[in-house]
C-alpha cells in the first residue's frame, strides 16, 4: 500500500529526471540550443572541444543535457556518453545540404549502438530562419528517418531556430510526453 | 556475597583493562583505509560515476572512489588502457556535479592521468576546463589552469591566453600562483607553448610585487625560466631585484641567491676573473655584495642559502669565507635537525678544500658527534678528521671507536675513507690509523665495509710504503677469519707480491699455508700461487715451501692442483740448477749474499716475470714462426718474429696471413731468412691506369725485398717477362742485387715480381732513400676473344711513381706492457735528445705525423690528444723494435707555441735504445 502511494505521490509532485545526449555535426548549433534552453538567451559560443553539461527544468522535469562537441576528432568519443541515455537529441543544420549525408551516416551509426537501444530520438532541424533551409519533411527524407520502424524506435523531427527559440520547447514537449508515457 | 561482589568487581576491572589494551593494540596497528585495495573492486566501484543520481546525491562517495583510484595509480597498480579509458570517461561525467571538493578530486585525477591517457581522449575535458578557468570560483580557476597546462597544445593555449594573463595578476594568490605554476610547466612542455608564455613577462614581473610570498616565489621562478638562456636578461633580473629590495618572500629570495650564485660561477667560468670581489664586472660585484647582505637576513633559509652560495664560489679566498662559516657555525647548534644537517654538510664540503677555515668550528663539531641523527654525526666525524690537527687524532679515534659500533655500514665506509685521507696527510700517524682500521676488520660488518677497509689499507701501502709490513700483518690476521672469498684472494695476491721483499718473508708463510688447509678452492688456489711467489723470490725458503706445495698436489680442486704442480716442477728444476747454500755461522755479515735468486733463475723468471707480450700476440708470433723457412734454432722470445700491433690487423684478425709468405714461397729468396716486417702496400700508379702496380716492402736483416703486384687491365695485351727496374745509382746505402721477373700476365690477372735491394753496410745509419722505378715488359698482342697471339711483340717501358724507403720501414710497431718500467730499464746511456719546431698548426696533426714518421706504436693511449686538453703540452709515449731486434722507446713532448704570431708546434723528443746509433737514427727521422 505504502509503496503504491509513494509512487503516485512522486508522479504528482516529485521531479522527474531525464538524461539527454545532444549530438550532431560541428556548427549545427547544439551549444546555442543548450544555453537558449538553460538561460533563455543567445550566448556567443566557440567550437566545443569536449562537452557542456547543464540541467534544464521544464514542466517539472529535470533534463540533464549532455552537449558533446561535433568536430571530427570528438565524434569517436560520443560513445562514452551513451550509457543511461534516455533521450537522444540530434541537431542538424538545415541549411547545410552538403553535409546532410554525413549527418545521416553519423545518426544511423549511432542508432545501431546497443547502448542506445531504448533511447527515443528527437531531431532538431535547426537554422530554419536561413533562406535556403530545408523543410522538416525534406530532412526526414534526407536523413532516412522513414526507415526507422516506429514500434522499434520512437522518433520525432522538429523544425526549429535556436536563436529565436522557435520549436525548441515543442521538441521538449514531445520528449517529456514520450518518456513519461514509457515509465 | 561480599566475596562474589568483590570477584565481580575484579572481573569487571580486568575486562576494563582488557578493553584498554585492545584499544591500544588497535592504535598501534593502524591500517590505512587504502591498504589492501583490490584493483578490480575499485574499478567496480568506479561505475557509480555513470549514475547521475549518486553523483548528485552523494559526491563524497565519488571522492572516496577517486582517492582509491589515485592510490592504486600511485602505488604502481596501473590500469590497462581499456580500464583507464573507461574510468577516465566516468570521471568526466562528474563535471555534472557542482560540489567543490568533488571537482577538486576530478582535477587531481585528470592531472594525474593526463600523461598516460591518449591525447585524443583527453581533449574531451577541455571545454569544461575552459569554463572553470573563466568561472568566478577561485578554487575552480586555479585548479583548472593547472590541469589545462598538462593537456593543451600551443593552438588551444593561444585561444585562452588572455585568461592566463589575467589570472597571473589576479588578486587571489591561489589563482595567481596556479597560473604561474601552470605557465612554468607549459614553458618546459613545448617550444610553441614557450613562445606564448614568453609574452607573459610583464604580468609575471607585476606578480613579483604581490604581497603573497608564494606568488612572489613562483613569479621569480617563471621570470628566470624565461630568461635563463639570455645572459644579459639574467644579469638584469638579478641586479634589479637584489638592489630594489622589493622581494619579501624568503623563498623568492632563496631563488634570487641561487641565481646570483649561478651568475657569479658563470662569470668565473668564462675566465673573466676568479676574484669577483676585486675585479669582477660591476654586476658580479653587486651580486657578491647581495650575497654578503643576505647573510644578515632575518630568515634562516635565506641566510643558509647565501652561506652555501659563498662557500661554493670558485676560487673563494679563506678570509671571504669566514662570515659564511660563522653563520653556518651558529646553525650547528640549531634545534632543528634539518638546519644542523644542512650546515654540517656544507662545512664537510668546504673541509675538503679549506680545512683550516672550518677548524674554528671544531668544538661545535665535536659536540655533534653525539647527535641523535646519525647522518649529522657521521658528517661531523668525517669533517673533524679533515680539520683536526695531528695531535688531536688519538682523542678523535677514541671518540669514533665508540661511535662506529652504533652506525650502519654505509656511514662506516665514509668514515674509513676519511681515515685514509687523514693518514695521507699525517703519514707519521700511520701506525695508529692503520691499527685502528684493522681493528674494524675483525669486527662485524658487511662485505662493502670490509672491502673499503682493505682497499684503504692497500692504497695506503702503495702511497706510504712504511706502512707495508705492519699492514700486511694486519691483513694476514684478517684472512685468518675472513668470510669473503674475494677479499681473501685479493689479500693473498698482495702478499705474494709484496711479502717476499719485506724484512722477514718467512713470517707470512704460516698465514698463507693456513689458507691452504682451511679454505675453499678459490682461496686455496690463490694461496698456492702466493706460496710459489715466495719460493721464487727467496731461495732460502724454497726447500720448506716445496714441502708445503707438495701437499697440495693431491688437492681435490683442479685449479689448485695444477698451480701446485706447475710450481713444484719449476721450483724443483731451479733448485737443482741453483742449489741454495745457507750462509754458515763463520761468514761475516757483509759476506752473506742477499736472499735473491741468481740471475737467469728459471723459477724467478717463470713465476715472477710477466710475459713480454700478450697471449694473443704470442700465438700470432708462433704462427708466423712456423711459416718461416730455416727454423733450426731453439724457440726463445728473442728469436720469435716480431708481431706488430696495428689497428687493421686486429680488425681482420680472423684472416691474418703473413704478407711475407709470398716471399718465402720463392725458393731463390728463401736464403734471406725471415722477414723482419712487411710494410703496408703502397700504390705506384693511379688505380685507373693501364697497368696497376702496388709495392710491398719486406724488410730483412740485410736486404729489402720489393714485392710488386702488377695488374694488367688491357684486353688486347699479354705482358711477358715483367720486371721493375730500380734506379739505385743515387743511393749509397742500397744496391739492387737481383730481380725475379714475372713470366706473363694475361688480361685481368695480377701477378708478382720481385726486386731485391741489398744494404751495402748494415752498420751504416739508415737515411731516407728515394728510388725511381720503371715497369719493363714485353707486350704481346693477343686476340681478346681467343687469347691467341696475333701480330708482333714489342718491348715497353712504363714509368712508375717514386718509391721511398725510410728508417720507419725498419721499425716494427710493438707495444711494451709497461712503458715506464721499460723506459727506466733501458736507462739514459744511449739516450738521444732533440728539439724541433714543426710546421703544423694543430697539435693533433703534429702527433699523428710524428707517429707516422717514426713508425712506432703509441703506448698508454697517448697516441691521440684528449679533446678537452686544449693547448696543454701533450706527452707521447712510443715503443717499437728496430730491424736489429733492439727495443726502441721514445718520449715526445708536443707543445703548441703561439708566440711568434704564426703559431707552431714544438717537439722535444727523447729516444732510448740499447744502441746509441739506433737512437740517433730514430731521432733523425723527424725532418
Amino acid at each position: 500500500m505504502g509503496l503504491t502511494f509513494s509512487k503516485v505521490f512522486e508522479g504528482l509532485f516529485g521531479k522527474k529526471e531525464m538524461r539527454i545526449l545532444m549530438v550532431g555535426l560541428d556548427a549545427a548549433g547544439k551549444t546555442t540550443i543548450l544555453y537558449k534552453l538553460k538561460l533563455g538567451e543567445v550566448v556567443t559560443t566557440i567550437p566545443t572541444i569536449g562537452f557542456n553539461v547543464e540541467t534544464v527544468e521544464y514542466k517539472n522535469i529535470s533534463f540533464t543535457v549532455w552537449d558533446v562537441g561535433g568536430q571530427d576528432k570528438i565524434r569517436p568519443l560520443w560513445r562514452h556518453y551513451y550509457q543511461n541515455t534516455q533521450g537522444l537529441i540530434f541537431v542538424v543544420d538545415s541549411n547545410d545540404s552538403d553535409r546532410i549525408d554525413a549527418a545521416r551516416d553519423e545518426l544511423h551509426r549511432m542508432l545501431n549502438e546497443d547502448e542506445l537501444r531504448d533511447a527515443v530520438l528527437l531531431v532538431f532541424a535547426n537554422k530554419q530562419d536561413l533562406p535556403n533551409a530545408m523543410s522538416a519533411a525534406e530532412m526526414t527524407d534526407k536523413l532516412g528517418l522513414h526507415g526507422l520502424r516506429p514500434s522499434y524506435r520512437q522518433w520525432y523531427i522538429q523544425a526549429c531556430c535556436a536563436t529565436t527559440g522557435d520549436g525548441l520547447y515543442e521538441g521538449l514537449d514531445w520528449l517529456s510526453a514520450t518518456l513519461v508515457k514509457r515509465k | 556475597m561480599e566475596n562474589g561482589d568483590g570477584g565481580g568487581g575484579l572481573l569487571r576491572e580486568l575486562q576494563d583493562l582488557g578493553e584498554k589494551f585492545k584499544v591500544d593494540d588497535q592504535d598501534e596497528q593502524y591500517i590505512s583505509p587504502y591498504a589492501h585495495l583490490e584493483k578490480a573492486t575499485v574499478l567496480q566501484e568506479a561505475r557509480v560515476f555513470h549514475d547521475p543520481n549518486i553523483v548528485r546525491e552523494n559526491p563524497r562517495k565519488c571522492c572516496t572512489v577517486i582517492a582509491q583510484l589515485l592510490h592504486l595509480q600511485n602505488t604502481g597498480q596501473y590500469m590497462s588502457s581499456v580500464e583507464g579509458t573507461e574510468v577516465f570517461f566516468g570521471v568526466t561525467k562528474l563535471f555534472m556535479s557542482d560540489d567543490a571538493s568533488l571537482r577538486r578530486m576530478v582535477y587531481l585525477f585528470i592531472k594525474d592521468v593526463a600523461e598516460t591517457c591518449q591525447h585524443d581522449d583527453i581533449i574531451i575535458v577541455i571545454q569544461s576546463l575552459f569554463k572553470d578557468v573563466n568561472s568566478d570560483a577561485d578554487l575552480y580557476r586555479g585548479n583548472a589552469m593547472r590541469v589545462l597546462a598538462r593537456i593543451v597544445d600551443a593552438a588551444i593555449l593561444g585561444s585562452i591566453e588572455r585568461s592566463f594573463k589575467q589570472a597571473i595578476v589576479d588578486s587571489s594568490s591561489l589563482v595567481s600562483s596556479s597560473a604561474l605554476v601552470a605557465a612554468s610547466f607549459l614553458y618546459d612542455s613545448h617550444a610553441d607553448c614557450a613562445i606564448i608564455v614568453r609574452r607573459w613577462i610583464t604580468e609575471a614581473t607585476e606578480a613579483t610585487n604581490s604581497s603573497n610570498e608564494m606568488v612572489q616565489f613562483h613569479a621569480m621562478q617563471l621570470l628566470y625560466q624565461i630568461k635563463q638562456h639570455d645572459k644579459l636578461g639574467v644579469t638584469k633580473l638579478v641586479s634589479q631585484y637584489s638592489t630594489r629590495n622589493t622581494l619579501k618572500s624568503p623563498l623568492a629570495l632563496v631563488l634570487l641567491v641561487r641565481y646570483t650564485a649561478k651568475l657569479l660561477s658563470d662569470e668565473a667560468q668564462t675566465g673573466r676573473s676568479t676574484l669577483i670581489k676585486q675585479d669582477g664586472s660591476p654586476a658580479a660585484k653587486q651580486g657578491y655584495l647581495f650575497l654578503e647582505a643576505s647573510l644578515r637576513h632575518k630568515n634562516e633559509m635565506v641566510v643558509y642559502e647565501a652561506a652555501y652560495a659563498i662557500c661554493n664560489l670558485s676560487g673563494v679566498e679563506p678570509q671571504d669565507l669566514s662570515p659564511a662559516i660563522s653563520v653556518l657555525q651558529l646553525f650547528l647548534s640549531s634545534p632543528k635537525p634539518a638546519t644542523r644537517y644542512a650546515s654540517m654538510r656544507t662545512l664537510a664540503q668546504i673541509a675538503n678544500t679549506q680545512p683550516r677555515v672550518v677548524s674554528k668550528c671544531n668544538e661545535d663539531l665535536e659536540a655533534l658527534i653525539g647527535d641523535s641523527n646519525r647522518s649529522i654525526a657521521t658528517l661531523a666525524i668525517t669533517t673533524l678528521l679533515k680539520t683536526g690537527s695531528e695531535n688531536s687524532i688519538d682523542r678523535l679515534l677514541k671518540q669514533i671507536s665508540a661511535f662506529l659500533t652504533e652506525i650502519a655500514d654505509e656511514f662506516k665506509i665514509t668514515v674509513v675513507r676519511s681515515l685514509q685521507k687523514l693518514c695521507l696527510t699525517y703519514p707519521n700517524k700511520h701506525r695508529v690509523l692503520v691499527g685502528f682500521m684493522s681493528n674494524f676488520l675483525r669486527e662485524e660488518g658487511g662485505f662493502d665495509f670490509k672491502k673499503s677497509i682493505v682497499a684503504s689499507i692497500i692504497s695506503l701501502i702503495r702511497q706510504v710504503p712504511e706502512t707495508t709490513e705492519s699492514s700486511l700483518l694486519h691483513l694476514c690476521e684478517f684472512i685468518e677469519d675472513c668470510e669473503f672469498t674475494r677479499l681473501s684472494t685479493e689479500i693473498l695476491h698482495l702478499l705474494g707480491e709484496l711479502g717476499p721483499s719485506t724484512s722477514a718473508p718467512a713470517r707470512y708463510i704460516r698465514f698463507i699455508y693456513n689458507r691452504v688447509i682451511l679454505e675453499n678452492a678459490a682461496v686455496r688456489a690463490a694461496a698456492v700461487s702466493s706460496l710459489a711467489k715466495f719460493a721464487a723470490h727467496c731461495p732460502s725458503l724454497r726447500s720448506s715451501i716445496m714441502t708445503l706445495l707438495k701437499r697440495s698436489l693431491i688437492d681435490e680442486d683442479d685449479e689448485t692442483r695444477d698451480r701446485a704442480a706447475i710450481s713444484v716442477s719449476i721450483l724443483k728444476d731451479a733448485m737443482i740448477a741453483n742449489p741454495y747454500v745457507a750462509p754458515t755461522d763463520e761468514d761475516e755479515a757483509d759476506d752473506i749474499p742477499d736472499d735473491v735468486p741468481v740471475p737467469g733463475d728459471t723459477a724467478a723468471y717463470v713465476l715472477l716475470e710477466t710475459l713480454p707480450m700478450s697471449f694473443d700476440k704470442l700465438e700470432r708470433s708462433m704462427t708466423a714462426y712456423i711459416n718461416t723457412p730455416n727454423n733450426d734454432n731453439e724457440i726463445t722470445f728473442d728469436v720469435l718474429p716480431i708481431v706488430e700491433d696495428t689497428a687493421e690487423e686486429i680488425a681482420v684478425a680472423s684472416e691474418i696471413i703473413d704478407p711475407a709468405s709470398v716471399v718465402y714461397a720463392i725458393p731463390e729468396l728463401a736464403n734471406l731468412g725471415r722477414a723482419f716486417r712487411s710494410a703496408p702496400p703502397v700504390m705506384l700508379t693511379e688505380s685507373e691506369t693501364e697497368y696497376v702496380v702496388q709495392c710491398t716492402k719486406h724488410i730483412f736483416q740485410s736486404h729489402v725485398v720489393l714485392h710488386f703486384n702488377v695488374q694488367n687491365t688491357i684486353e688486347e695485351q699479354r705482358l711477358d717477362n715483367v720486371t721493375v727496374l730500380i734506379d739505385d745509382s743515387e743511393s749509397t746505402s742500397f744496391t739492387a742485387s737481383g730481380e725475379i721477373a714475372c713470366e706473363s700476365i694475361k688480361y685481368g690477372e695480377s701477378k708478382n715480381c720481385f726486386t731485391v735491394l741489398e744494404r751495402n753496410n748494415t752498420d751504416e745509419p739508415l737515411t731516407t732513400n728515394t728510388f725511381t722505378c720503371e715497369l719493363r715488359f714485353t707486350v704481346v698482342e693477343v686476340d681478346p676473344a681467343t687469347g691467341e697471339e696475333e701480330g708482333g711483340t714489342f718491348e715497353e717501358e712504363y714509368p712508375l711513381e717514386d718509391l721511398e724507403i725510410t728508417t720507419s720501414d725498419f721499425m716494427a710497431k710493438v707495444t711494451t706492457p709497461d712503458f715506464r718500467k721499460s723506459w727506466e730499464t733501458l736507462g739514459n746511456t744511449n739516450e738521444v735528445l732533440e728539439k724541433f719546431a714543426l710546421q703544423f698548426k694543430k697539435m693533433d696533426d703534429a702527433v699523428a705525423a710524428i707517429v707516422s714518421f717514426l713508425g712506432m706504436q703509441p703506448c698508454d693511449g697517448t697516441g691521440t690528444i684528449k679533446p678537452d686538453a686544449g693547448n696543454k703540452p701533450h706527452m707521447l709515449h712510443m715503443s717499437g723494435a728496430f730491424v736489429t731486434g733492439q727495443q726502441v722507446l721514445a718520449r715526445a713532448q708536443v707543445a703548441f707555441d703561439g708566440t711568434n704570431g704564426q703559431g707552431q708546434v714544438i717537439l722535444k723528443i727523447a729516444v732510448r735504445s740499447e744502441d746509441e746509433a739506433v737512437s740517433r737514427m730514430v731521432a733523425d727521422c723527424i725532418h
